[in-house]
This record gives structure tokens, C-alpha cells and sequence, in this order.
């Protein structure tokens, strides 16, 4: 364990793994805003479909 | 006498033509609904479903059954040209015409609400999907 390189291994071995573990920290938290973007998206397209669609419910009174 | 009969004839037909070419143009808006499909509805046995398609309220019956498939086969139809020229999918175009029907409804008449049971239209907002409009 006194050897210098040997040393060195074990902390460079160390240090990945702090960083390894703090980007899986960082990634976590990503989830749920990518499921929150999803949500927004859809609502984008039924906002812009809103009035073809009012149109087309008034077109076709005879199946609405 | 006669002079008297053909100007009021004319008039007539005239009066006959106008109110065809007429009709001829305000039928799609005007097109009612099947007048079984209006009993069922006006009666609460049929209803507006969340995801812009028709469905079966009480316990079903071939009639009920015939009503709401002829119904939704033709939305489906509508839905599917409509997606197609907005660029969205038809389940996308259904769910937004589910919103616009449901909240077209008239007092009295069936909807589900988002958590899947059927509700009756009052004169209060109906209870719809958050993201709709």
C-alpha cells in the first residue's frame, strides 16, 4: 500500500466513482420534468386543434 | 282569371326554387340528428364519452348498441380526414373534439368525466380533462 502508483489508482478508482455517482444524482431528478413536457405537449395540440375541431362538431350536427 | 293563376303559379315555384336552392346550401349545418340517436340521448341512455366518441350510458341493448356504432364509425371517419389535414393523430383529434362535444352538451343530457363515470350536464361547467381548452 506504500507504493505511490498503487495509491494513485486507488483515488483516481475513488474519484470515478464519486463521479459516477454524481451523475446518476444529477440524472434523477431529470425524470419527472421530461413526463411534465409531455403532458404540455399534448395540451399544445389540443389547444391548436380546439377550433377545426368546434367547427367540425358544428359541420356534423347530424353525428354530435 | 287565368293570367291571375299563372303569376301566382310563378310565384309559387319561384318561391318552391329559392327555398330548395337554399336548403340545398344550409343542409350540412342544419343536418339533425337521427331521431332515435335524439331520443336516446335526450333520455340519458346514451352520452358523451372523454375521448370525443359516443358511448352506452345504461344497460345495453342491440338498439343502443346499433345507435352508438353508427355514430362513431362516422365521427371516426370525420376524425380520421380532419387529423389527417391538421397534422395530428386521430386519437389526438378525437380527445379535442371529446372536450368541444362534452362541453356542447345540453343540460340534462349524459358525460363522462375524467375519472371515467358518467355525469348529468348541468347549467355549471362540465367536469373535463385539465388539458382541455
Amino acid at each position: 500500500m506504500n507504493d505511490p502508483k498503487l495509491t494513485g489508482r486507488v483515488a483516481a478508482a475513488m474519484l470515478a466513482t464519486v463521479a459516477l455517482g454524481g451523475c446518476i444524482t444529477v440524472n434523477a431528478p431529470e425524470e419527472p420534468i421530461v413526463i411534465e413536457l409531455n403532458v404540455n405537449i399534448r395540451q399544445e395540440v389540443i389547444y391548436r386543434l380546439a377550433e377545426d375541431a368546434g367547427n367540425t362538431i358544428e359541420d356534423n350536427a347530424d353525428i354530435f | 282569371m287565368g293570367e291571375v293563376m299563372n303569376k301566382l303559379t310563378k310565384s309559387v315555384l319561384a318561391a318552391a326554387a329559392l327555398a330548395t336552392a337554399l336548403g340545398g346550401i344550409a343542409s350540412p349545418a342544419f343536418a339533425q340528428r337521427d331521431p332515435a340517436y335524439a331520443s336516446a340521448r335526450a333520455a340519458g341512455q346514451v352520452g358523451e364519452r372523454m375521448d370525443g366518441y359516443l358511448g352506452i350510458v345504461v344497460a345495453e341493448t342491440p338498439a343502443l348498441r346499433r345507435i352508438v356504432n353508427d355514430i362513431n364509425i362516422k365521427r371516426r371517419a370525420v376524425y380520421s380526414e380532419r387529423a389527417k389535414a391538421t397534422n395530428a393523430t386521430i386519437e389526438e383529434y378525437a380527445l379535442t373534439a371529446g372536450c368541444q362535444a362534452i362541453l356542447a352538451t345540453a343540460v340534462g343530457e349524459k358525460y363522462q368525466a375524467p375519472d371515467g363515470s358518467w355525469q348529468t350536464r348541468t347549467s355549471a361547467a362540465p367536469l373535463r380533462d385539465p388539458r382541455c381548452p
